[in-house]
């Protein structure tokens, strides 16, 4: 039996306008095994992206637990939090969001600058983690001088380069063509099933969501159902 | 350090802003070097030492004038070796925009005291012996086009001449000068045909000039020459020529006040233009710094890679702004009089890099704030 990695009890997350609460989940509850490619999908609003946040320690519930490897993401304090997510996950968004003055190593590089590694050993990494995504002959272009699935591939590259076991993706094909998409979602899987990277992934897209192991629905703050491939 | 990177490629994010504003501060801290420097010179005591010319002036005002026995009695102290004097004069010449310094003097003693003006033998005699005789510097003689010989004509707006006509002097020698920092557009008129010749105020004299023996004495003979005179109707202050000149310029106002003032002027907009462009590009950033704390920096992080953003561009706008001002000081003191002795000191330098420091602190702390403070998701919820 496949070891739990991510496990959420009777999660609920409100915000606030005002003070009107507006609740965005309630009652989730989901164990998520190590190795797993989850895709998460749902209607705008149904509250994928929240519950991509809390999984990925950005932010934290209302009430509910989430433990990932057995520890409490949801007890930690913002600068523990913070510790926790350079070492523990890394992030793919839909806008890539690279840093536009620094070279596609630089920016693979940036993660680094958190650890304890010397100069030479982060540009070896960062180098490495380029050659995983296939961009070892891009390390001195800049985003601008990227394509669009080029960009993403530097963005995976930072998101592995500290080796995390977790990634998460929101919508990482939304900006990108059906080919390109399909390279960034194979490129995914092999992550997956190659580096043994477990992967919980926001889309909108049908066949981004066919790429993963598993599919959870969402509507309205709620699971409402769950598909395997 | 290993972010240094990082903050480094902030200078390169917008090149044209980044250019204008370290413009900006470099001009702010130059100006700043540069009037600092001339405010504490203007503002410290008189430095006797190493000096063998001391000016008597009066103590009141420069305006006032000195008998000119004063010289007599002062030539007459121990270590003093040549007494000479010089006086105002004025005046127009052409029209009143015409201007440059003019002093009637007594040739001889002049001409011993000050070898640093350069003419022939046949021009030191001809000034000694002419009563009209006057000389100018070589530049002055070629921006009018003055030769030997010619007439010099001037409108005695201070000292009208007894014939209230206009005054007419010799050309009788065109100086060069033995070093730069000697000034080359004065004129100097034989003082005897000025004082016989002026409506009023006949033996006196605008200030003396002493030359003493030993450098090591000027101190004590400075304070024996205003002893000497301080019961009198017309006491002395005795100084520097240095600390004269500055208190020439003084007449224009408090410089000190007049300095701190445009430098607050210039602060307060650098201030105002920096923190504005520090404010705009940390706007213009939220969803980068977003993913900084995203990928695990911490609040504190992102807050001191924006503050050091803020403290690069400051220091690399200022610093060559300080070193030019240095420069420049070096070559204003060896050229021009009023400069003499004004340096950027290491006091100065040293005030310049906490003034840096605190342009930074300033301008970068509200924006480093904002961005320790950043909320990820909403930043990358407004992003994407």
């Amino acid at each position: 039996m496949a070891e739990t990695l991510i496990e959420i009890a009777d999660i609920a997350k409100d915000y606030h306008r005002g003070k009107v609460a507006i609740p965005v989940l309630s009652e989730i509850s989901l164990q998520i095994e190590k190795g797993d490619f989850l895709a998460l999908m749902g209607p705008s609003g149904s509250g994928k992206t929240t519950l991509l946040n809390l999984i990925g320690g950005l932010d934290t519930p209302t009430s509910g637990s989430i433990s990932i490897d057995g520890e409490r993401i949801d007890k930690l304090t913002q600068g523990k939090l913070a510790a926790w997510r350079s070492r523990h996950v890394g992030f793919v968004f839909q806008f890539y969001n690279l840093l536009p003055v620094l070279t596609a190593e630089k920016n693979v590089e940036l993660p680094l600058l958190l650890t304890n590694l010397n100069r030479k050993e982060r540009k070896k990494r960062a180098l490495a983690a380029l050659a995983v995504v296939g961009l070892q002959d891009r390390a001195s272009h800049r985003p601008t001088e990227l394509s669009g699935g080029q960009e993403q591939r530097v963005a995976i590259a930072r998101a592995i380069v500290s080796d995390p076991g977790l990634l998460v993706c929101d919508e990482p094909t939304g900006d990108l063509d059906r080919a390109t998409a399909d390279e960034i979602l194979e490129l995914l899987q092999l992550l997956n099933r190659e580096y043994g990277k477990t992967i919980v992934m926001v889309t909108h897209d049908p066949k981004a969501a066919d790429h993963a192991n598993h599919c959870l629905y969402l509507d309205k703050g709620s699971l409402s159902g769950s598909q395997t491939a | 350090m290993k972010y240094l990177g990082l903050i480094w490629s902030a200078l390169y994010r917008k090149p044209l802003r980044s250019f204008l504003t370290l413009a900006s501060i470099f001009v702010a801290f130059l100006l700043f070097g540069l009037l600092q420097s001339v405010s504490v010179a203007f503002s410290e005591g008189v430095d006797f030492s190493g000096v063998d010319r001391l000016i008597i002036a009066p103590k009141y005002s420069i305006i006032d004038p000195l008998p000119e026995n004063h010289a007599v009695a002062i030539n007459a102290i121990t270590g003093v070796e040549l007494v000479s004097h010089r006086s105002w004069f004025g005046g127009v010449y052409q029209d009143t925009s015409q201007f440059f310094p003019r002093w009637p003097v007594p040739p001889e003693s002049f001409l011993a005291m000050y070898p640093e003006y350069l003419l022939t033998d046949a021009e030191k005699a001809a000034f000694v012996q002419t009563r009209t005789g006057a000389i100018i510097g070589r530049p002055l003689a070629e921006t009018y086009n003055l030769k030997l010989g010619d007439k010099i004509p001037l409108i005695g707006d201070i000292w009208p001449n007894k014939d209230n006509t206009v005054w007419e002097f010799d050309l009788v020698g065109i100086y060069d000068v033995a070093n730069e920092s000697v000034e080359t557009d004065q004129m100097f008129i034989n003082f005897e045909f000025f004082d016989e010749y002026r409506q009023w105020s006949q033996g006196t004299v605008g200030n003396i000039v002493a030359k003493i023996n030993n450098p090591d004495d000027s101190a004590a003979i400075a304070a024996e020459i205003d002893r000497l005179f301080a019961n009198s109707s017309d006491e002395t202050k005795t100084t520097t020529e240095k600390a004269y000149n500055q208190m020439f310029a003084k007449q224009v106002g408090d410089i000190g006040l007049i300095m701190t003032g445009i430098l607050s002027a210039v602060f307060f907009t650098i201030l105002l233009l920096t923190g504005n462009t520090m404010a705009q590009a940390i706007r213009e950033r939220i969803p980068e710094l977003a993913i900084l704390k995203t990928i695990g920096f911490s609040n504190v992080s992102v807050l001191m890679i924006v503050l050091c953003e803020a403290l690069l561009i400051v220091l690399v706008g200022s610093l060559p702004g300080l070193m030019l001002a240095a420069g420049l000081l070096t070559k204003f003191s060896q050229s021009v009089s009023v400069f003499n002795g004004v340096e950027l000191s290491g006091f100065i330098v040293a005030q310049g890099v906490g003034l840096a420091f605190l342009m930074a602190l300033i301008v970068g702390l509200p924006p480093a704030l904002r961005a320790m403070r950043l909320n990820i998701v909403d930043a990358l919820g407004d992003h994407q």
